[in-house]
């Protein structure tokens, strides 16, 4: 799995963490004291650009840029940081703090903001919200979560341990979700055929 | 034809109005924080709305390739009541995100001591931001409001190349102009302003700094009056550039004074998640 050295390697080849510049002050100045964090956090994206990072695929720069500010928060203070800086996020700060989650000392005590997340009909949110973070989530929670990605269009190939985790229960859901939908005349995705047809071979052998 | 509406109260308006705009053309919109029509009680009211502004509207937006960001204030109305001071504290949270490119609608409702103090501080906020202001002028005593409302801003230390003021008409537009302040005119289905006579205001005063919106709101209002205003400037004798001009490059020139302004996702058909379409329908 990726490290927050790659993180930091990634935001190196870009030329982003020289010692005088904007980022590694930032990240100084959260590391003395989270209390830095509001202001500087939301300014990660006009401060260091928003384009895709080659080196680090599906992360862009700010996203990036955001996570080492995030890895820089003292322990304890870390929990209440993530649950103000979520809380007080637009959208683009919301997702940086959804992806960073599995990086973050933090074990489940950040369950709440995914659940905020799958609350949401923002699609970027809610595909955040079920990387690998998402072991932390209960099975009737994460199954509920596969299904809303499924009405919402979201591609099933975001959610992390997909087929690992599928079910006999997520494929009683999953069939009886096609089966609404052939009755309307309406397409099954195929991404949800597929995981039906995987998820009913693991309950089998379960 | 590229079309930036640099005033509209998106929040009211159903999704189909998106999916309309951006087939008559509109590739951008700027939406201020207003009143709701319901008066709020208590600060938190307003955290949710501006949290939606910078959250869920964006998203909404992207949907149709429309790129979405919005300004930020306590606007004259709920200035006067007291539950609603708070959010003036509430403010630089929201003064400090990328989409957020003005301080906005701020300026006058009925001319009060209260309004004269919100107005004056938010014009504060603005500098210390280092954001660009829109200022409304109120519906009721126009004339003088736009006037007093001139003087406040050259009583600030907020140079007046940096503030837009809106709802202008044929009896404000002189005043406006000589003052060094960017033009908006607002054109309604019945009031404010019409296509044909902001043609004639244009015909008369020029291009510059000249900014046409639909202010589309939950009253009588309608999202496309900025594309029936180009055809009439077409159809009264201005060229295709003339109508880039006053519909896309004056909005872009003003709020880019932000330094916040991102467009470069702007007429893109659908938000994408890490490269892949995430919208393949809904449910």
């Amino acid at each position: 799995m990726t490290t927050l050295n790659d993180f930091r390697d990634a935001l190196h080849g870009q030329g982003l963490l020289a010692d005088e510049g904007w980022l590694a002050g930032a990240i100084a100045a959260v590391a003395a004291d989270s209390a830095a964090l509001p202001r500087l956090f939301p300014a990660a994206g006009r401060r260091c650009g928003r384009q895709d990072l080659p080196q680090l695929p599906g992360w862009s720069v700010d996203e990036a840029a955001r996570a080492m500010l995030l890895a820089a928060v003292p322990a304890g203070q870390l929990a209440v940081a993530l649950d103000i800086t979520y809380h007080d996020g637009d959208a683009a700060e919301k997702l940086a703090v959804l992806k960073t989650l599995p990086w973050l000392p933090i074990g489940d005590a950040a369950l709440p903001l995914v659940w905020d997340a799958l609350r949401t009909n923002d699609t970027r949110l809610v595909a955040a919200a079920l990387g690998p973070y998402a072991t932390h989530l209960d099975d009737a929670a994460w199954r509920q979560a596969v299904l809303k990605c499924v009405f919402m269009g979201v591609p099933l190939s975001n959610v992390y341990g997909l087929t690992e985790r599928a079910d006999g229960e997520l494929a009683a859901m999953l069939d009886s979700f096609a089966r609404e939908r052939r009755a309307a005349g309406r397409p099954v995705p195929a991404d949800a055929l597929t995981l039906l047809d995987q998820s009913r071979g693991a309950a089998k052998e379960a | 034809m590229r079309i930036f509406d640099p005033h509209i109260h998106m929040t009211s308006r159903t999704t189909d109005d998106y999916q309309r705009m951006a087939a008559a053309g509109v590739q951008a919109v700027v939406e201020p924080s207003f009143w709701l029509g319901q008066p709020r009680s208590n600060p938190g009211s307003f955290t949710d709305y501006f949290d939606s502004l910078i959250g869920w509207e964006p998203f909404r937006a992207s949907q149709y390739g429309i790129r979405h960001h919005c300004t930020i204030s306590l606007n004259p109305k709920e200035a006067n009541d007291p539950r609603c001071r708070p959010v003036l504290d509430l403010l630089p949270r929201y003064l400090n995100k990328d989409g957020v490119v003005a301080v906005g609608e701020i300026g006058y409702d009925s001319m009060t001591p209260e309004e004269d103090e919100a107005f004056a501080a938010q014009l504060a906020l603005a500098i210390e931001h280092d954001l660009p202001a829109l200022v409304h002028t109120p519906h009721r005593d126009k004339e003088r409001g736009t006037e007093r409302s001139l003087a406040v801003v050259a009583e600030s230390n907020l140079d007046p190349s940096r503030v837009l003021l809106d709802h202008l008409n044929e009896l404000t537009v002189e005043p406006a102009q000589k003052a060094g302040v960017w033009l908006g005119f607002s054109i309604y289905p019945d009031t404010k302003m019409s296509p044909d006579r902001m043609v004639a205001i244009l015909r008369k005063h020029g291009l510059e700094r000249m900014l046409v919106n639909s202010a589309a709101d939950w009253g009588r209002s309608d999202p496309l009056l900025t594309q029936r205003t180009a055809e009439a400037m077409l159809a009264g004798g201005f060229t295709d550039d003339d109508v880039d001009r006053v519909m896309w490059r004056n909005p872009v020139e003003f709020y880019s004074l932000s330094g916040r302004l991102d467009l470069s996702d702007a007429g893109a058909v659908e938000a994408t998640f890490a490269g892949n379409s995430i919208l393949r329908g809904g449910s």
